[in-house]
């Protein structure tokens, strides 16, 4: 119970600090929209074309709009070492991971709802006839993505480089979320029998839960000195 | 019907601790206890351990040798009660910038569970006359300002044990005095205060325990009042060697 009360916490804390600077989630969502934005001149997609290549760039915008994220996610930890300040707390090291990684989801959500709205207009293609198993795939996608990019954020916030070394530890290891983000999009877009694609997703799920465990069980030795 | 077990005195220990940071070692078999009354002075030049021990007995650093003992327990195995029970105050506040002092301290209520966080929340900001500052952002605020909220912050959860490193940095001599006679009452509610300062008049009219470090060693363990001739004169130039050339 007291870790709910902690996740929470976390959660609402992570919601007011970037109420107040706004920084996070500007940056995420003014990439996400310059890559979906130049992507459209490069190619000049219609009809079909935009439907071969959305699943994809849509991926790479969330892909690097998740980095810079995740990365801004523990500035603000960083300074003052307010993460050591949690540490000292008789909290489970474990909820801190989770209430970091849900205020790092909710932040991937926005950032992809703006970046999904800003491509049905600049590519003139709808979503709303796949918007359920589409949502449903890039829900489970963003969460395994999310549950790796939380923790390897924090073990980059030790490191020097620390914003060349988050996508070097994290994309290595992301690749099976993206393939599967990827994959179950084009066939939720495609219109595809949900049957066709829910590998991708059961895929996506299972790589989500097996990191969210692993994370939270290893967030302790993230954090030690 | 009594126990046959002897109950450990309340106590926090370190036994025969070494740490260890690459090549450097910071700590050398050090072992200590700090009892409930105590009131101990940290003293030594640059780099003679006082940080790297404090962060061990406050749980933040774990000993590469030897152990930290809460009442006589472990307290990496039973992490909860021993963070329940320290408070420690550092160079870095462990504040957030964008948050105000007011939420900071709400914060750190939630997260040391207290149940009563508004009137725990009252008592500190009057004890640390912060009430007029409280809905400030803390990046807003002076140094000395952010430094008497992160003693709030410290002080919020009514700890057993307060460490403090270096606590008047940045303070204006009113809330250094301030907090000089909060210390000095905290020895009479029976709590235990472990404190480094590089000013060593200040420290000793408040500690009656000295604890000299040098190199990551003990050099002295005992009343200020008794505190040999060669610790004072060291004191007087605290640069490294300085203690070590005063012992043979």
């Amino acid at each position: 119970m007291n870790s709910l009360r902690v996740i929470a916490a976390i959660f609402m804390k992570d919601l007011r600090v970037e109420w107040r600077h706004r920084e996070t989630l500007a940056a995420m969502c003014v990439f996400g929209l310059l890559v979906v934005f130049l992507f459209n001149f490069a190619f000049e997609p219609a009809g079909e074309e935009s439907l071969r290549l959305l699943p994809g760039l849509l991926w790479i915008a969330f892909a690097f709009a998740g980095v810079l994220g995740f990365n801004r996610s523990f500035a603000a930890e960083r300074e003052n070492a307010a993460l050591e300040g949690m540490r000292l707390a008789p909290v489970d090291p474990g909820a801190i991971y989770l209430g970091k990684m849900l205020a790092n989801l909710f932040f991937m959500g926005i950032a992809e709802a703006v970046v999904v709205f800003a491509a049905s207009l600049w590519y003139n293609f709808s979503f709303i006839p796949a918007l359920g198993w589409f949502t449903l795939s890039t829900f489970f996608c963003t969460l395994g993505y999310v549950a790796v990019g939380t923790i390897f954020a924090a073990v980059a916030a030790n490191t020097r480089m620390r914003e060349v070394m988050l996508p070097v530890l994290q994309f290595p290891v992301a690749i099976p979320i993206f393939i599967a983000g990827v994959e179950a999009s084009a066939g939720a877009l495609k219109g595809d029998a949900p049957g066709d694609y829910a590998s991708w997703i059961k895929l996506a799920a299972s790589f989500s839960v097996i990191f969210l465990v692993l994370s939270y069980l290893l967030f302790e030795f993230v954090l030690e000195e | 019907m009594p126990s046959d077990t002897p109950r450990a005195e309340p106590a926090l220990e370190l036994r025969d601790v070494s740490k260890q940071f690459g090549d450097l070692q910071a700590l050398k078999s050090v072992s200590l206890r700090v009892a409930p009354g105590d009131s101990i002075l940290l003293y030594g030049p640059n780099g003679a351990g006082k940080t790297t021990l404090l962060r061990v007995l406050s749980t933040l650093a774990r000993p590469s040798k030897g152990k930290v003992l809460l009442n006589g327990e472990d307290v990496h195995s039973n992490p909860v009660a021993a963070k329940s029970a320290i408070g420690f105050v550092t160079h870095t506040t462990f504040l957030y910038g964008e948050l105000t002092v007011r939420e900071n301290l709400e914060f750190a209520g939630k997260l040391f569970g207290l149940t009563s966080i508004d009137k725990r929340l009252a008592d500190v900001l009057d004890t640390f006359h912060l009430r007029e500052r409280a809905g400030t952002m803390v990046r807003e605020l002076s140094r000395g300002y952010q430094q008497r909220v992160s003693l709030a912050r410290a002080f919020l959860h009514d700890p057993q044990f307060l460490l403090l490193d270096e606590p008047f940095t940045g303070l204006d001599a009113a809330s250094a005095e301030s907090l000089q006679g909060l210390m000095r009452r905290l020895e009479g509610q029976g709590k235990a205060l472990i404190f480094s300062t590089h000013d060593f008049e200040q420290g000793k009219a408040i500690a009656r325990r000295l604890v000299a470090l040098e190199n990551g060693k003990v050099r002295y363990d005992g009343p200020v009042s008794h505190a040999p001739i060669a610790v004072l004169r060291a004191a007087d130039s605290p640069s490294a060697g300085a203690l070590s050339a005063s012992f043979p």
